[in-house]
């Protein structure tokens, strides 16, 4: 068994710390892990995508067309660009969050109507309240965590699981704040 | 003990097991946190060196002094590092001395698609190729080791998927060796007498690390129950794995010298041998060099950009791709753009106002060259921007005054020579030094100019200012990049002066954590907007449009008030 998280979003919002929780908590569990990040350029406000695997033996870091298990977006145009990814039996986590591309701003091309889009589509998705998180605890710096919270219900670890992960991750000072996004996140 | 780990904190990682001494770089995605990791241990020696080039050097003085060392740099630094590398091949060295180069098949974040493997051979230097984030760690501490068993620097060849994927690693303790300086000037003096001999050791060592090839750990053969056999190397392997776990497989770890009777023997037990290797027909072309022929390389498998496990399986198994094209309509592309916040927009706005023709260089500000800017004209190399400028200036027939842009990291690395050669040749250009105060790309590096080191602790700070006036040039200003029209006369003024000229735009990254600020953001009074989209055009990601409505989203406003210096109609406000 091997499952495949495509975490995906515009640089700069938390990607990469999320897929390392991630990654982190499964090892801790025993799996093999691997975990391709991006780095350099596409970070500065492009399109982002980490691919986070395990399972009992992982080779290849990469996920490819139908062989997500879930796709994590924190942006909602994201979400809809990477959904040739998920298997047709996964699951699209989709924060209801736009930020429109400098295409759309500059009046180049339009920012699609992405519900309506995924509706005419036979696939599964759930659409989250991030945002809701974030004005909460008055910190854009938390999206991430609170989408950790949403997406743990997914799985049978413990709570203490994840907590002890994120505390492994996260600096000493930021760690409560990023404990309460979590908590709210699983909430949602 | 087991960990996730980077493939870079890997290599780091195994460097300090190997009591590697002194590590001296220049950042480079995706080589970058290599040197960062390593400035975490505090029993050894690290630092951000000017460019790659001084890098090397100060790894091999330490090699030569008897410590192990390390440089690391990206691949188009190699090129930057070539000309201590192609000689230090002939010095050899004394203890250790292992390049760290990060190739970037599909140019994720660089300017070519180069092999570095290339570039060893023509130095015959041998390369290790690891695969993952547990074969960094172990082959790093293997490079260093047949760096001494040989005379010979080694380079450590890592890929953006092996660089920047994370797995498990197991770490061990750290080991220890005896080090010791001897003078021997034959073996590192290289003036011609001695070089030539040096020659001939050089060819020598080829041949026994050739030999040495056919039986080295890092070369094995898995055995399988296909009918073909498939020779690969680094993260090809993991695609392999991936596609064909079943498959009959040479893994090459030691890909400079490739193992002559390893390969025959195992090619000659197949009707049909797949290679399989990213870039370049590296492998391959030294296969078919010995007579080989039932092997199929380039023939089927592309030249350029990644490989990946589904195109292994279709290539060879011929199973058609994942294809499943759920959308039907294109999507607005999302391309990486300045920061919120980020002083190079006030300058490219106005450069666009000017007009003027503009070479660009490499860092953040190359995305000058994107809408709705389009600032920039050119994108070389490094330190490119100055010398072209001269080279656009000396080919016009009217002495055209033209403009290079560059950043302060990238003025030190190679920007200042361009300049130098610039006010000897009586150039006519103006620089403007886009000085963010950080190496802004890569992620926040130290550099000469910033006043701290990798361990950010202070240091002297290389002021630029004084430096362009000691190199000869007598009209240095410093601007400010917020300040949009004045900054359009001073570029049009400087643009209708003789000579070199250098604006100094000076503002610090607004990401850089010691530069944060209290956050005074901006709101649109809709009441007041009268929807001109002025503000639209300076290009930044937190204003929008929606359906005619303005809108700055408060979560992505870095508060440097351009937008409403841009604003006509005072629609733009601080909000309390
Ligand atoms: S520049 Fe001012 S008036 Fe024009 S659209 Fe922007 S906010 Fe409205
Ligand atoms: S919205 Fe205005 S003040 Fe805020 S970052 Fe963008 S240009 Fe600067």
């Amino acid at each position: 068994m091997t499952k495949s998280i495509l975490v995906v979003g515009v640089g700069g919002q938390g990607n990469l710390l999320l897929s390392r929780i991630l990654g982190d908590v499964f090892l801790s569990k025993g799996f093999d892990v691997k975990i391709s990040e991006v780095h350099g350029m596409a970070q500065r406000g492009g399109s982002v995508v980490t691919y986070v695997k395990f399972g009992e033996k992982i080779y290849s870091p990469l996920i490819e067309k139908n062989e997500a298990d879930f796709i994590l977006a924190f942006e909602k145009l994201e979400g809809l660009r990477w959904i040739d990814y998920l298997k047709d039996d996964g699951v699209l986590i989709l924060n209801d969050y736009e930020i429109p591309p400098m295409s759309v701003i500059s009046g180049i091309s339009k920012y699609p109507d992405v519900i309506s889009i995924l509706e005419k589509q036979n696939l599964n998705y759930k659409l989250v309240d991030l945002n809701s998180v974030v004005n909460k605890l008055n910190s854009s710096r938390v999206m991430n965590i609170a989408l950790l919270g949403y997406f743990s219900k997914y799985f049978d670890f413990s709570e203490q699981d994840w907590i002890d992960a994120i505390k492994r991750n996260i600096k000493e000072k930021f760690i409560d704040i990023n404990l309460k996004a979590f908590s709210f996140g699983k909430e949602l | 003990m087991k960990k996730l780990m980077l493939g870079n904190e890997a290599v780091a990682r195994g460097c300090y097991e190997a009591s590697v001494k002194v590590v001296s770089s220049y950042p480079g995605t995706p080589s970058t946190e290599i040197t960062e990791y390593i400035a975490k241990y505090d029993d050894i020696y690290s630092e951000w060196a000017p460019n790659e080039k001084v890098a090397l050097e100060v790894a091999i003085g330490a090699s030569i002094y008897g410590k192990r060392a390390l440089s690391c740099m990206k691949h188009v630094g190699l090129n930057v590092a070539a000309d201590p590398l192609f000689t230090v091949s002939y010095t050899g060295i004394n203890k250790g001395l292992v390049l760290a180069v990060a190739d970037d098949p599909g140019m994720h974040s660089s300017q070519n698609e180069q092999d570095t493997r290339m570039i060893a051979k023509a130095a015959k230097v041998p390369i290790v190729e690891p695969s993952d984030s547990d074969e960094c760690r172990r082959f790093v501490k293997f490079a260093f080791k047949l760096s001494e068993m040989y005379d010979t620097p080694v380079i450590l060849r890592l890929t953006t998927r092996v660089s920047h994927s994370q797995s498990i690693v197991e770490l061990e303790d750290r080991e220890d060796y005896q080090s010791e300086y001897i003078k021997d000037i034959s073996k590192y003096v290289m003036m011609p007498a001695m070089a030539r001999k040096r020659h001939i050791f050089v060819e020598e060592r080829e041949k026994l690390l050739s030999e040495f090839a056919n039986n080295c750990e890092l070369n094995r053969i898995e055995k399988g129950d296909t009918s073909f056999g498939i020779i690969t190397s680094g993260i090809s392997y993991q695609y392999v794995k991936e596609a064909i776990p079943n498959a009959w497989i040479l893994k090459l770890g030691l890909v400079n010298p490739l193992p002559q009777k390893l390969i025959k023997d195992f090619c000659n037990k197949f009707e049909k041998v797949y290679i399989i290797e990213e870039l370049d027909p590296f492998i391959e072309n030294y296969v078919r060099s010995l007579g080989i022929t039932n092997v199929h390389g380039k023939d089927i498998f592309p030249l350029c950009g990644e490989y990946s496990a589904q195109l292994i399986k279709k290539v060879i198994l011929g199973v058609e791709d994942n294809k499943c094209d759920k959308l039907s309509i294109e999507l607005p592309i999302r391309t990486p753009v300045l920061c919120p916040g980020c002083p190079h927009r006030g300058i490219f706005y106005a450069i666009k106002k000017v007009g003027t023709i503009t070479t660009g260089d490499i860092g953040c500000y190359t995305l000058g060259a994107l809408k709705p800017f389009e600032a920039i004209d050119t994108c070389v190399c490094m330190g490119a921007s100055i010398g072209m400028a001269h080279g656009i200036n000396k080919a016009s027939d009217n002495n055209e005054k033209a403009v290079a842009v560059i950043g302060d990291s990238t003025f030190i690395h190679s920007g200042i020579t361009g300049l130098i050669n610039a006010v000897y040749n009586k150039s006519n250009l103006l620089l403007i030094i886009l000085d963010n105060s950080t190496t802004g790309m890569t992620g926040h590096q130290e550099h000469p100019a910033t006043g701290f080191t990798i361990k950010n602790e202070p240091t002297y700070m290389l002021n630029i200012v004084e430096l362009c006036k000691t190199v000869g040039v007598d009209n240095v200003d410093v601007i400010d990049p917020y300040n949009i029209n004045e900054n359009v006369e001073k570029i049009k003024k400087s643009l209708e002066t003789k000579g070199v000229s250098v604006l100094i735009a000076k503002a610090p990254c607004r990401l850089h954590k010691r530069f944060r600020i209290d956050k005074k953001i901006r709101q649109v009074d809709n009441k007041k907007c009268k929807n001109c989209k002025m503000c639209l055009s300076i290009g930044c990601p937190a204003i929008s449009n929606k359906d005619g409505i303005i809108k700055i989203d408060e979560n992505l406003c870095f508060s440097c008030g351009l937008c409403q210096s841009v604003c006509k109609f005072g629609a733009i406000i601080t909000k309390e």
